[in-house]
């Protein structure tokens, strides 16, 4: 594989007497699908908050798109995507003034946001409602909107906290299409998730047990290895 | 900049279009300037008294009209003995009952003494307390003025002029005192409301995963309360002008900046509010209970601060409210100029500051 870029050595992670994240080691490489599994409480959300930088690791090296996490934590913010388990966006906000909203706290010229938000909501199919408030959309648009304006100023590293909780497998299928075409386009995908079929979507998976690490690798290799039939048997046989 | 307008903008449409948030912001401080004005009075007017005169002289009967030519009191009855007094508190209207003893003119001119009793229905103890001064208040005033060179028993009160408020208007008390309050409350309760929102909402994670930076965020929240906040005090003075006809003696432009400290603060309390609550319920509750109390009862809103325990006058030197009320209170009454609210002005400045301080570190912490 290309260039790594999140580089996790030696991660732990307290909350008082509680690991969080037991000595995390893994690498990302530029342009994946990073799926990061585990079951409720393994630790999953505190890792991605420490990458995104809403939380500070207890110990352990890590860099983000290139950025060392303790002292470069303002660069590495400018070249990240979040969307997390709660919906992201304004539900008081209509499309167009969420889209302008992040465009302009990312700092996205008028110009460059006006092009880019015409050729959005036309590939979402959301220019009819383009001024409605997102509120009223339903939760599938919602999500696909709220990834697309997390990818809006083109990071170099989306996170995804379980970004498709709550949606019907034919829209979860659609909402990967789109993370399938950010990949395509450069971008790498950091996703978390409990449905196992989206497991196999990713190009490697790691499967988080109790603050740990417990397995890392592709889908097909790890099938293989834990001689199961699909993920969720994986899954089984790991987290118990 | 843009990055900071953008998130200004974004705050403009959660406020216009929350109609909760319109009317607290505009509805309730007009609502709670009206009632304050109207229904708080220290001043009183036709209260009902019944008199038992056992002298019936000449003395006690211009006494008697001079206490109903006053205009504060309405004579309802005439008593004939002393059982009656006890019964007519019972029936709830008359508040206030005047005795005069037997013989009242011929003691006043023979020994230069004479009795009198007032009673008054304290179950309202400040109508009480206010209805008996009035009526000893008229009393000397009318032994003084037939008697000039005698020396009463009774309790002589050197004369009183009410300086700044001759008419002892409530609403030259009150208009300073709420426009504290209501701009307190709105401003700091809006801000940690606000704040508290996005982090239910998980919003705040998203900004905070951005490049926006905490004093950005801190100030984009501030900008926007603080532009609404000067209108509603505007609002207010208007009210407080062509309402209850309380003047500006003093700068208006000085009662500007002075209140623009005071919002400023305000909003920068409520930031510091909102990094301490976990979610809107909190953060309503700190600034509703937390502050609306203690500013009526301790900043010297109602109750006169000197009056109080030595320990809420010690407490009452924290509540914000108490300098800015004394700031009102000097420019809009008394007209008086920076040169003597400086003191107060700093206070408030300090306060400001160290509130800006706290927000911007706790957010951080936040971050953890």
């Amino acid at each position: 594989m290309t260039d790594k870029i999140i580089s996790v050595k030696n991660l732990v992670k307290k909350f008082g007497t509680f690991t969080a994240n037991d000595n995390l080691t893994f690498d990302v490489y530029k342009g994946e699908i990073f799926g990061f599994l585990g079951a409720n409480g393994a630790g999953k959300t505190t890792t991605i908050r420490i990458l995104c930088g809403l939380s500070s690791p207890t110990s352990g090296e890590l860099k983000v798109a290139g950025f060392d996490v303790y002292r470069d934590a303002e660069k590495i913010k400018k070249n990240i995507g979040y969307m997390s388990q709660k919906f992201s966006l304004y539900e008081d906000l209509t499309v167009t003034e969420n889209i302008q909203l992040f465009a302009g706290i990312y700092g996205i010229s008028r110009k460059v946001r006006k092009e880019k938000e015409a050729e959005l909501l036309k590939k979402l199919n959301l220019e009819e409602a383009k001024n409605k408030l997102i509120g009223g959309l339903p939760l599938g648009w919602k999500q696909k909107l709220a990834f697309s304006v997390a990818i809006f100023h083109d990071p170099k590293i989306v996170f995804l906290d379980e970004p498709t909780g709550g949606v019907d497998p034919v829209t979860r299928r659609r909402f990967w299409d789109l993370i399938y075409e950010a990949a395509n386009n450069g971008t790498t995908i950091f996703v978390t998730t409990h449905y196992m079929d989206e497991a196999e979507y990713c190009n490697r998976v790691s499967i988080m047990d109790a603050g740990k690490i417990e397995a890392l690798d592709t889908p097909a290799n790890l099938k293989k290895m834990y001689n199961a039939k699909d993920m969720d048997e994986v899954f089984v046989k790991i987290a118990r | 900049m843009t990055q900071l307008l953008s998130f200004i903008k974004k705050e403009f449409f959660h406020i216009s279009r929350d109609p909760r948030t319109m009317l607290i912001l505009f509805g309730i401080p007009i609502a709670q300037l009206l009632i304050f004005g109207t229904v708080i009075k220290s001043e009183i007017n036709d209260i009902h008294i019944a008199i038992y005169d056992q002298s019936k002289d000449k003395t006690t009967e211009q006494i008697t009209n001079k206490i109903l030519s006053s205009g504060y009191f309405i004579l309802d009855e005439n008593l004939t003995n002393l059982d009656e007094i006890d019964a007519i508190f019972k029936k709830g209207k008359v508040r206030e009952v005047i005795v005069f003893d037997n013989d009242f003119g011929k003691n006043l001119v023979k020994e230069g003494t004479a009795k009198m009793q007032i009673i008054a229905d304290a179950s309202d103890p400040n109508t009480a307390r206010l209805a008996i001064a009035y009526v000893k208040g008229i009393v000397n005033d009318y032994i003084i003025k037939t008697n000039p060179n005698l020396k009463m028993p009774l309790e002589i009160r050197p004369e009183v002029r009410m300086y700044y408020n001759e008419e002892m208007e409530s609403a030259y008390m009150f208009v300073p005192g709420t426009m504290a309050l209501i701009l307190m409350l709105i401003s700091t309760m809006m801000t940690s409301i606000s704040i508290t929102r996005e982090k239910e909402l998980g919003t705040m994670e998203v900004l905070l995963v951005s490049p926006l930076k905490p004093i950005q965020i801190i100030v984009g929240k501030v900008i926007p309360y603080l532009f609404l906040s000067i209108i509603n005090a505007f609002v207010i003075i208007l009210i407080g002008r062509f309402v209850f006809g309380v003047p500006i003696t003093g700068s208006f432009i000085l009662l500007m900046l002075e209140t623009i400290l005071f919002i400023l603060m305000s909003l920068c309390l409520g930031i510091l509010i909102s990094t301490v609550a976990k979610n809107q319920m909190v953060a309503m509750f700190i600034s509703m209970i937390g502050l609306m109390l203690p500013t009526i009862i301790i900043s010297g809103f109602i109750f006169p601060i000197e009056n109080m325990p030595v320990v809420l006058q010690w407490f009452s030197n924290i509540m914000p409210a108490r300098w800015y009320i004394i700031i009102l209170r000097g420019i809009m009454l008394k007209g008086i100029g920076i040169t003597f609210i400086w003191k107060e002005t700093l206070i408030l400045i300090g306060m400001t500051l160290f509130f800006i301080a706290m927000s911007v570190k706790k957010f951080k912490i936040r971050l953890e």
